[in-house]
């Protein structure tokens, strides 16, 4: 009789279903996954070591590069931490401005895992979708910071600058006829405020499409529906955050429980799944999808009829104005300083926390009174979720582990750092 | 201090005796120092104990002591001198006052009671550092323990499993000490000639672009606030 043994199977670096450059060693046992040993870090590029040897406003691009597809949020987390150990609080409506923004980020990041996810597990009109509605929130970041990803737009103190009373335009070019230019640029006429709350305005609908075409569809509930289950307690065990945790039918959101900046002042809810497989992560998903887009409506409405100051006047940590520079010599030494020195962040160690989009994204500072971090350790989600993928995909068909790379929502930005 | 720190101090001071100290940071933040020696024992605890219920390891960082405080510019005798900025061989300056280098700082939350505690950890002096498992406590434990001893080099005592993880195959060193230098100790070109990638000790000069200054700043002087 012939031998039958396990045969190893080698998935990825390079595999369009890896979400980047995932090596996953497989163990199978004909179609059956008896073990899943993932190699990670490949492109690991010591972020935290190089946040090391840098004033701490020099690194707040590095945490945009993290996660690269939930931008806002890692920066958010990198400066609640240097806020916090420097004892200051942004004023009102900068807090209003990150909220706005860390919900476009997750509306940002459900859209492009909702559309990876389908493109894996076979919807490919999905991605087009998508896709669609992502281009107008990277117009919002571009609108804002200049730039569509790595925006750089929070500061300790607040942000970098108040929103744009205009929104940038598409142009007539041989691509673009006049009479679509003027179809792109009519939301575009007013104010980035003006543009978003068209934008959610039209969000409902659009999630509504995404809906149709999913929930209830045969294929995609036989590609996730009892697949990838994990029970509430074990979530907890193996430190699930976000909407892992969620769709395990544990209530836990970091806005709601520890609510940092104006949650506790936003009306929103908290969508649980009850089975814990991958079809109840997606209806979280698509859940808080709404929900943010609830938020980002809230956030418009106050920041409408709320103007002030978008960071605070302490000149040790936020850059003096321009104008002022030119005719004052005392901004001008704070210019000077902070920019070829930067800060001191008093000596101490500070843990803080953001709901990202994936789960808790976290930042561990310590400092020892220098112009550097002393040690800063990123808590990322997607690093844990991904340790737990061996348990996840034991006993399930080779087809699986792909729908389960998936609904984990990897980005290996952040599991490498 | 709010009152919900204080009740959970309270908490663990019940359970802990006067032992150890809490500390207390920026905000709402407790953290505790166990000796290594008791640190699964007080891991269990933290874990079970009615009133705590740390269910969840959030974080696991290791953190190298090593320069800990120290600067590479002394503002006032250099402003005699003049400050010299550029390339930088050697060791860097160590700490004189930190006999114990490495630590374990683990980041616990309760989804129970809703709070958090740091649990800090230092590994007994020895070379290669050593501190005992936490996988037994919180399967969450086992990616951040591998990470830690990639980058740090602690062993992980009764670890399943305990392997590189972030680093490259066969990689030398452990990057995040603070004697491995940022710019690393090997660089990879391909050569035409053997058809394959080759490693070549570092040709980049270690440079200092910002130096890292303490100012004794008063205004965070603990004396000096109200």
């Amino acid at each position: 009789m012939a031998e039958i043994r396990n045969f190893t199977l080698n998935f990825g670096p390079q595999h369009p279903a890896a979400h980047g450059v995932l090596r996953l060693v497989l163990e199978m046992d004909g179609e059956v996954i008896q073990k899943a040993d993932p190699h990670i870090g490949l492109l690991h590029r010591a972020t935290e070591k190089l946040a090391e040897s840098k004033p701490y406003n020099q690194s707040i691009g590095y945490m945009d590069r993290l996660d690269y597809v939930s931008m806002m949020c890692n920066e958010h987390a990198y400066v609640l931490a240097i806020e916090r150990l420097l004892g200051i609080t942004p004023p009102p409506r900068a807090q209003y401005i990150r909220v706005m923004f860390d919900e476009i980020t997750r509306i940002l990041n459900h859209l492009m895992w909702l559309g990876a996810h389908g493109l894996d597990i076979g919807a490919m009109t999905m991605f087009l979708y998508c896709f669609r509605e992502r281009e107008d929130l990277m117009d919002c970041y571009e609108a804002v910071s200049g730039t569509r990803m790595h925006a750089t737009y929070y500061r300790p103190g607040g942000v970098h600058r108040d929103l744009p009373l205009e929104m940038p335009r598409y142009q007539e070019s041989k691509f673009r006829s006049k009479k679509e230019v003027a179809r792109l640029n009519e939301a575009r006429s007013g104010s980035l405020l003006d543009f978003i709350e068209d934008f959610t305005a039209r969000f409902p609908a659009c999630v509504d499409e995404y809906e149709t075409l999913l929930t209830d569809n045969r294929i995609w509930k036989q590609r996730t529906v009892n697949i990838g289950v994990v029970a509430p307690e074990r979530a907890v065990a193996l430190g699930f955050t976000g909407p892992m945790l969620r769709g395990s039918g544990v209530e836990w959101d970091l806005r709601k429980k520890q609510p940092y900046e104006v949650y506790d002042q936003l009306d929103f809810d908290i969508p649980v799944g009850v089975n814990g497989d991958c079809y109840d992560r997606y209806l979280v998903r698509i859940e808080e999808l709404r929900q943010s887009n609830r938020i980002v409506r809230q956030c418009v409405q106050w920041l409408r009829e709320n103007p002030g100051p978008i960071s605070v006047d302490n000149h040790k940590v936020v850059p003096p104005r321009r104008v002022e520079m030119k005719g004052d010599m005392e901004s001008l030494i704070h210019h000077f300083k902070l920019y070829t020195e930067g800060y001191c962040v008093p000596a101490g160690e500070v843990y803080a926390a953001v709901e990202a989009p994936k789960g808790e994204f976290g930042c561990y500072l310590v400092s020892d009174g220098a112009n550097k971090p002393y040690r800063v350790k990123l808590r990322a989600p997607g690093f844990v979720h991904m340790a737990a993928l061996d348990e996840m995909v034991r006993g399930h068909m080779l087809a699986d582990v792909v729908a389960m790379i998936g609904t984990i929502d990897v980005v290996f930005g952040e599991v490498d750092r | 201090m709010s009152r919900k720190t204080e009740t959970l101090a309270a908490r663990l001071r019940e359970q802990l005796g006067e032992e150890f100290e809490l500390e207390l940071g920026p905000g709402i933040e407790l953290g505790i120092t166990v000796p290594a020696g008791r640190l699964v024992e007080i891991a269990t605890m933290l874990r079970d104990a009615p009133g705590l219920e740390f269910g969840m390891l959030v974080d696991l960082a290791g953190v190298d002591y090593l320069t800990y405080g120290m600067e590479e510019w002394k503002t006032l005798q250099a402003t005699a001198s003049g400050f010299s900025r550029g390339v930088r061989r050697g060791s860097p300056p160590v700490s004189p006052d930190t006999p114990r280098r490495f630590a374990a700082v683990c980041q616990l939350l309760s989804l129970t009671r809703n709070h958090r505690l740091r649990l800090r950890c230092y590994a007994p002096p020895g070379d290669p550092p050593r501190l005992p498992t936490l996988t037994e406590v919180w399967p969450a434990a086992d990616w951040f323990e591998r990470e830690a001893f990639d980058l740090f080099g602690i062993l992980f005592d009764g670890h399943p499993d305990l392997r590189r993880i972030l680093t490259d195959y066969g990689f030398i060193g452990h990057p995040f000490r603070k004697d491995f230098p940022l710019t690393g100790q090997v660089e990879v070109r391909y050569d035409a000639e053997q058809q394959r990638v080759v490693y070549e000790p570092v040709q980049i000069e270690p440079r200092t672009l910002v130096p890292r200054v303490i100012r004794d700043d008063h205004r965070y002087d603990p004396a000096m606030k109200d």
